[in-house]
């Protein structure tokens, strides 16, 4: 096919809400942006590990133990998921490995903040990955075959998340004095970083409209911040958690909340690697990475010496 | 030179008597390490009864300019199609 063919056929199946697949001609910049957007999807999902690892050996019940391992876990796999998916788009997994250790490639902001208390994985589940389902349901509709099919594997896997971290707040509600005021400071900690999570405001965004037209991105960053706003204050509400905003007020007219303003200084500061955790996260990975180094030497010399 | 093994293809039969279905891919050394990781990745929830795991190297994919090619020539042959056929009055189906 000629490049006039290419894009047109391109052109064609996004129209016609078709899938593009890993065979098909893409334009570079579709290959790129799905790429950068996949990989950094995916590293969240791994560092995103961090945060909670730190609380499985201090996790106040057996039940809870269990739990919190078998959602790292789906984290790790989600992480996985994705990598794959990226590999599709001619990167291998070293590049992207490489990526993210030289700082090339980001992960979300969100864990960059640290888990203090048991609280915290409450919050975490039900705010943070409360925000990520809202991102990602909308993803199971993005353009890319197998970055929408992961999607799919990763919002079934996902509620468990919310809902188990929702049950650890809602718990603490209803204890004692001093587990209340734990959980409504991890509430007060990890509700604006949540609502960064959805990105700048779209007018700030100078680069979505290429992911709209080429339907990688289906829903705008306010929209899915105001779906996720509009549902979670509910869920606050019902357990007896305030929301730490003064300005949060529900608008009739449009049948959503308004919320205050976002600390767009504090979302930049953390991105660009000033958070409390960011260094701590990026050693933690590189070192892990690099003892892990023999035991995949020994994985492929024991393959090569049994082929 | 860091390495992160090879790229295998991951199939599961979700219960006896279905097809195996491509599910993703995972990264191993050999077919045993792939048939774990694939466990581990793909079958956390009971999502399988059977695994099937091919090196991706081996597969062969047609690409979307062979489509035509490949496909188009079914198109008018509708014959192979039961609905083809007109089915005398009163005539039961088998």
């Amino acid at each position: 096919m000629n490049t006039v063919d290419v894009i047109a056929d391109f052109t064609h199946k996004i129209e016609n809400d078709l899938n593009i697949e890993p065979k098909d001609q893409m334009p570079e910049k579709y290959r790129l942006h799905l790429i950068r957007q996949i990989s950094q999807h995916a590293h969240s999902e791994v560092i995103g590990m961090q945060p909670e690892g730190n609380w499985i050996t201090r996790a106040p019940s057996l039940r809870a133990k269990q739990i919190l391992l078998a959602k790292i876990q789906d984290e790790g796999g989600h992480g996985l998921y994705l990598y794959s998916a990226a590999e599709t788009l001619g990167i291998s997994r070293e590049e992207m490995l490489e990526q993210l250790h030289s700082g090339k490639a980001k992960y979300s902001n969100i864990f960059n903040y640290p888990a203090l208390t048991w609280a915290d994985i409450g919050a975490i589940g039900w705010l943070v990955d409360g925000a990520a389902i809202v991102n990602q349901v909308s993803l199971q509709r993005t353009s890319y075959g197998p970055y929408a099919r992961a999607m799919v594997r990763i919002c079934k896997e996902e509620s468990f998340h919310q809902r188990q971290g929702y049950e650890i707040m809602a718990n603490m509600m209803k204890g004692t004095e001093a587990q209340k005021a734990m959980a409504q400071d991890a509430m007060n900690r990890w509700w604006w970083p949540s609502l960064m999570m959805f990105g700048p405001h779209d007018s700030d965004s100078p680069h979505a409209g290429d992911a709209f037209a080429w339907k990688i991105k289906r829903k705008s960053n306010d929209e899915l911040r105001q779906k996720f706003i509009d549902k979670t204050v509910q869920q606050a509400e019902v357990i007896g958690l305030t929301v730490p905003d003064p300005e949060l007020k529900w608008n009739e007219a449009k049948e959503g909340y308004d919320h205050g303003e976002i600390n767009w200084e504090e979302f930049k500061r953390v991105i660009n690697g000033n958070g409390p955790c960011n260094k701590q996260r990026m050693t933690h990975h590189i070192q892990m990475h690099q003892e892990g180094a023999w035991v995949r030497e020994a994985a492929a010399a024991y393959a090569k010496q049994q082929s | 030179m860091d390495t992160q093994l090879d790229l295998w293809e991951v199939f599961i039969q979700s219960k006896t008597g279905n097809h195996h279905v491509h599910a993703g891919s995972v990264h191993a050394s050999d077919s045993n390490m792939a048939l774990q990781n694939a466990r581990d990745i793909y079958t956390r929830r009971n999502e399988g009864s059977s695994i099937w795991v091919i090196p991706s190297k081996y597969v062969t994919a047609s690409t979307a300019e062979d489509a035509a090619m490949l496909f188009d020539p079914a198109n008018d042959k509708i014959y192979r199609h039961p609905t083809f056929y007109v089915m005398p009055e009163g005539a039961k189906q088998i």
